[in-house]
């Protein structure tokens, strides 16, 4: 069979969504950042969400999202997507309002604004990117830096005596009565992408029936923090944050 | 019975080169450019093998910039018709 003739519009099952614009994006080759927001991309035009759905860019590498996907967003200041995020949600109930947000902005930064949120049960989705880095500043150790990970400051690996522990956040707000559904994802694998589109439908259906806040932790690569290749970071990923970071649905309210 | 054709298309400049896509594909349809590169100095992906490509979007599911489209075309075939292909197939080999 000819290419010509495969390749016709009716045949088509993959390709970049029609929310995501034709802009390059900015993120290092390889990361992580791109397929969750061709996700978000697909799952908002899967489910007819585009002219209702207000997203909250964080600050991170994450921070020009709105230049990428074509819905209505809103820029937070550091930390503050679920507080900023509260207030659309209250303000518009009949939008689904989600916030875009990294570990350094998520776990360390804002971490009151995304307990208290949880802990309210705002009705409103979480998208927790964890690569255990401070991908923008320049690889620095954050909360979520696995024991011995070695970064811009923390040379010798994290040590847990003078560092601390790695902070699993997700499973705290499993712990919180306001939260419906919580989840821990990667998109690692071609198997694992769809397992994470699946999880953010859901999560996104959750905030529209409001049930609650629904946080999707999803494990990334940050290659260029870690110093790896894009494809010896998935293989990194796989062998050691899962130990730590155990994926699958943590709770889930039905 | 069905016999599966499938074909990815590249969008070359906006290919950054990750070789993600050229790890995830099970008909190791895929590779990197070796010398030449994009419109942005990136080495970048095409396909070196398009008879063996079955569509499986794998390689467009773990694209971080998007640059990949699948097509896939599934011929069905009456079972007899099949089978009969099958048998001639394997006497030439």
């Amino acid at each position: 069979m000819k290419r010509e003739d495969i390749i016709k519009p009716e045949n088509k099952v993959a390709g970049k969504p029609r929310l995501l614009n034709d802009k390059d994006m900015h993120y290092c080759p390889g990361c992580s950042h791109g397929v969750v927001h061709r996700l978000v991309a697909e799952v908002l035009e899967e489910m007819e969400l585009e002219d209702d759905c207000i997203g909250v860019a964080p600050v991170g590498c994450a921070v020009f999202a709105y230049s990428y996907i074509d819905v209505d967003w809103i820029e937070a200041a550091h930390g503050r997507a679920p507080a900023v995020a509260t207030a659309v949600k209250r303000l518009h109930p009949e939008k689904m309002v989600f916030t875009y947000q990294g570990d350094g902005d998520l776990a360390a930064i804002g971490t009151a604004e995304t307990i208290h949120a949880a802990n309210r049960g705002e009705n409103i989705t979480i998208i927790f990117i964890n690569n255990g880095i401070y991908g923008m500043t320049g690889g620095q150790m954050a909360p979520t830096t696995l024991e011995g990970m070695k970064t811009a400051t923390t040379p010798y690996g994290r040590n847990i005596e003078l560092n601390g522990y790695p902070l699993n956040i997700s499973d705290l707000m499993t712990r919180l009565d306001g939260t419906c559904y919580v989840t821990r994802q990667s998109v690692d694998t071609a198997a694992a992408v769809r397992k994470t589109k699946a999880a953010l439908k859901k999560a996104f259906k959750n905030s529209m029936e409001c049930k609650g806040t629904s946080v999707v932790e999803i494990l990334s690569t940050c290659n260029s923090g870690w110093k790896m290749s894009p494809v010896a970071a998935n293989k990194w990923m796989q062998e050691n944050m899962t130990q730590k970071y155990a994926l699958g649905d943590l709770k889930k309210n039905d | 019975m069905a016999k599966i054709f499938g074909a990815v298309e590249i969008n070359r400049n906006r290919c950054k080169g990750c070789d993600l896509c050229v790890e995830a594909c099970p008909c190791d349809v895929l590779a990197l450019h070796k010398r030449e590169v994009n419109e942005r100095g990136y080495l970048f992906a095409h396909v070196v093998n398009p008879d063996a490509c079955i569509g499986c979007g794998a390689c467009a599911a773990v694209c971080p910039d998007s640059c990949i489209e699948v097509y896939r075309f599934v011929e069905s075939l009456p079972r007899a018709e099949f089978k009969n292909n099958i048998v001639k197939e394997a006497k030439i080999a």
